[in-house]
């Protein structure tokens, strides 16, 4: 990143954190947690910790970091090396993220970015500038993606509270700050699990390695009452519901399967757990017990968007709300061929224009590498 | 620590308090290394241990009433001098094949006593000792046994069968529901631990004459179980897939990059080695490759030295290419390892 579009950014940020600090809080148990941050073009600071929200503000005043984060697990001694923290326990965490949905949508908002050249330019396997074909991808906002994470949100949130009995009230939902949600659960019977328990725990919701015997085809002399029925609880409901549709449809179906055998059976639900009733979590996220993850009410980097819980995830709009930086104005000069809507206003495309933007859109396009200042 | 009836005794002798137990009855350990009258129980400890490191689970015969007096302590004594004549032999092959034959024994006893329904005590029981020793909360809900998830997993992570995970089980309101015979299984790896924990702890007596010649048979026995195992040179598939994306210049998710540098350095590789492997990627720097090598080997950081990861854990990052070669192996470190 160019050194005037760094200073801008950072000055952004620490305005925005300054005009803020009501957003911005440590969470429950602060002084068991561990804190990090990330500032513009360097690595990650680690294993701080951190007593009150003024000490939280003074970090964010003094280092100005692009990016904060703070730990899913408690700690005896939060600021130790990772082998000497003493790990007590660890909230439930996930990660869903638009990315992961491979929906429709996503080639008619994703360009690419010359990683040899800068050029910026529709999807291609080489840059048309340069011919490179090192290139990155860039997405740009989308509303569909961002109603597709919120379905899976609430997918999750049911497995959550009925399969395993989380109380809602233990649950918190953030948008990520960038295409994305990020959930929490505190205080459950899940705090103590250790990364391979929750491996088994991942593949439940992302309904993975599934045994067709579980869902009905018995391994010999396949009889049709064994397959699961619509009212069912868990996934065997779900299956039903995704397989037959409706009890009238059940039996017909169920005569396919018998006749197709048990190989194709676990096919199906192989595929029917990648592509529809499998919760699209990232599985990185979840399994991991010493992670530090996005601080709620900091901003993201990727696109100067803030991390912010919603308490009514179906009426949230992303674009708007989490859109926090001030509308000044500022001159970009700017080259992206897709559009993209912050605030309900349209930005884009454009063809190495100079054009000014308010200071939020100007800092998106910064962070997502497809503007400079002018 | 439960307190235990006659019978229970004999079911679980690991739950006892050893030397509180011989002292209880009037014995001595002295006692059994010198009396020919009790000689016969010398004899049943070492078939006891026999029998376990064949794969055998103990079971004397006579289990009828009328003995029961006498087969009850003949039980608890032969388990108690097992440990002993173990303990004396020092040899771990013998103590974890013996933990796990008397684990997969008690078992089967606590898979009965769940469905004991003509003796509530019985029941009532083998409910405490998964909530006592194994701190599971097992509850009977019908024809079924139901356990929190959060408990369930702790201990079904332990088997590497499909039908273990969380997925293919019925699952409802927190709940997991269990057979009978799949709740006391649940269960067989801890109280093989357990046991073997309890083992290890107890005091070494000092040599007497009369445990001498069992010991020492003991050490014959033994001979029978080392293995000589050989390994291939050749790499599991998920290794070769690795390899083969970062030659072609594909950009290896983080995951497998740890997962490759743990297996050559598992397998014996220097640092130097294998940081040019790295060279095709699309962030190729060897000063941070090396130091991120340096790192997991233990070499810099925290001196972890991190193990290659498991099967299981490789395929849930869709990194597992499982050929018939990998033969049900649980970690790639094991491919191609043969027993002689």
């Amino acid at each position: 990143m160019l050194e005037n579009d760094l200073k801008f950014l950072e000055e952004t940020f620490k305005q925005y954190y300054f005009d803020h600090f009501d957003f911005i809080h440590i969470p429950d148990r602060s002084l068991e947690r561990e804190y990090g941050y990330k500032k513009f073009n360097s690595g990650m600071v680690r294993h701080i910790s951190l007593k009150t929200d003024k000490d939280l503000h003074l970090m964010l005043m003094t280092n100005v970091p692009s990016d904060v984060f703070c730990s899913n697990a408690y700690y005896t001694f939060p600021n130790l090396p990772m082998a000497e923290k003493d790990w007590k326990e660890a909230d439930l965490i996930f990660d869903i993220d638009a990315k992961d949905l491979n929906l429709s949508c996503r080639k008619d908002h994703t360009c690419v970015k010359c990683l040899s050249c800068g050029e910026v330019s529709l999807l291609h396997d080489t840059c048309p500038k340069c011919k490179s074909n090192k290139l990155d991808l860039l997405s740009l906002t989308c509303d569909n993606c961002i109603s597709g994470v919120k379905k899976e949100v609430l997918n999750l949130i049911k497995i959550l509270t009925n399969d395993l009995q989380i109380d809602d009230k233990n649950v918190r939902t953030s948008f990520s700050g960038n295409e994305g949600f990020h959930l929490y659960v505190a205080n459950s019977s899940y705090n103590q699990l250790g990364s391979k328990e929750r491996g088994d725990l991942i593949d439940y919701i992302m309904f993975r390695r599934v045994m067709p015997e579980r869902f009905g085809f018995k391994k010999e002399n396949p009889s049709r009452h064994t397959f699961p029925e619509l009212d069912e609880a868990g996934w065997r409901g779900r299956v039903a519901k995704e397989l037959f549709g409706s009890k009238s449809k059940r039996s017909k179906a169920i005569t396919k399967i018998i006749s197709d055998g048990k190989l194709a059976y676990q096919q199906i639900l192989e595929e029917i757990g990648k592509n529809s009733i499998g919760i699209k979590i990232d599985p990185n996220v979840t399994v991991d017990i010493h992670r530090i993850f996005r601080l709620e009410g900091s901003l993201n980097s990727k696109s100067g968007l803030a991390k912010l819980a919603c308490e009514n995830i179906e009426r949230f709009d992303p674009y708007t709300e989490t859109c926090l930086i001030d509308d000044s104005s500022v001159e970009v000069s700017a080259n992206f061929p897709i559009e993209f809507r912050l605030k309900n206003t349209k930005f884009g495309p454009y063809t190495n224009e100079k054009v000014s933007v308010p200071k939020y859109a100007a800092a998106y396009m910064l962070c997502k590498g497809i503007a400079s200042l002018a | 620590m439960i307190s235990l009836g006659q019978d229970e005794i004999a079911k679980y002798p690991f739950l006892a308090e050893a030397g509180q137990y011989l002292k209880d009855k009037g014995f001595t350990l002295e006692q059994f290394a010198t009396d020919p009258d009790l000689k016969i129980i010398v004899d049943k400890a070492y078939e006891r241990i026999e029998s376990a490191a064949e794969g055998k689970i103990y079971n004397p015969k006579a289990d009828n009433s009328s003995e029961k007096d006498t087969v009850l302590p003949l039980n608890v004594f032969s388990f108690l001098i097992a440990i002993v004549l173990l303990k004396l032999s020092g040899l771990n092959t013998l103590i974890n094949r013996f933990s796990l034959a008397e684990a997969r024994r008690a078992e089967k006893f606590l898979e009965r006593d769940l469905v004991s329904n003509s003796n509530k005590t019985s029941e009532e029981f083998a409910i405490k000792i998964f909530r006592d020793v194994f701190s599971v909360t097992i509850k009977k809900a019908g024809d079924y046994f139901v356990i929190p998830i959060s408990d369930y997993l702790q201990h079904a992570v332990n088997f590497h069968e499909l039908e273990w995970k969380l997925v293919n089980r019925h699952v409802e309101n927190g709940m997991v529901f269990l057979s009978t015979h799949e709740s006391a299984r649940l269960i067989r790896k801890e109280l093989g631990g357990y046991i073997s924990s309890r083992i290890r702890a107890a005091n070494t007596p000092s040599m007497s004459k009369g445990f001498e010649d069992k010991v020492n048979k003991l050490s014959e026995l033994a001979k029978k179980f080392v293995v000589n195992t050989i390994v291939s040179t050749e790499y599991p598939p998920c290794i070769k897939h690795a390899i083969e994306e970062l030659n072609s210049g594909e950009n290896l998710p983080h995951f497998g990059r740890f997962m490759l540098a743990t297996f050559l350095l598992g397998r014996g590789q220097t640092i130097e080695e294998i940081v040019p492997l790295f060279k095709n990627a699309p962030d190729w720097n060897e000063k941070v490759t090396r130091y991120q090598i340096k790192q997991i080997s233990g070499e810099t950081g925290s001196n972890t030295k991190y193990s290659c990861p498991s099967c299981d854990k490789i395929e849930s990052h869709d990194m597992c290419f499982a050929t018939p070669d990998c033969d049900n192996i649980i970690n790639p470190m094991q491919f191609g390892k043969k027993r002689l």
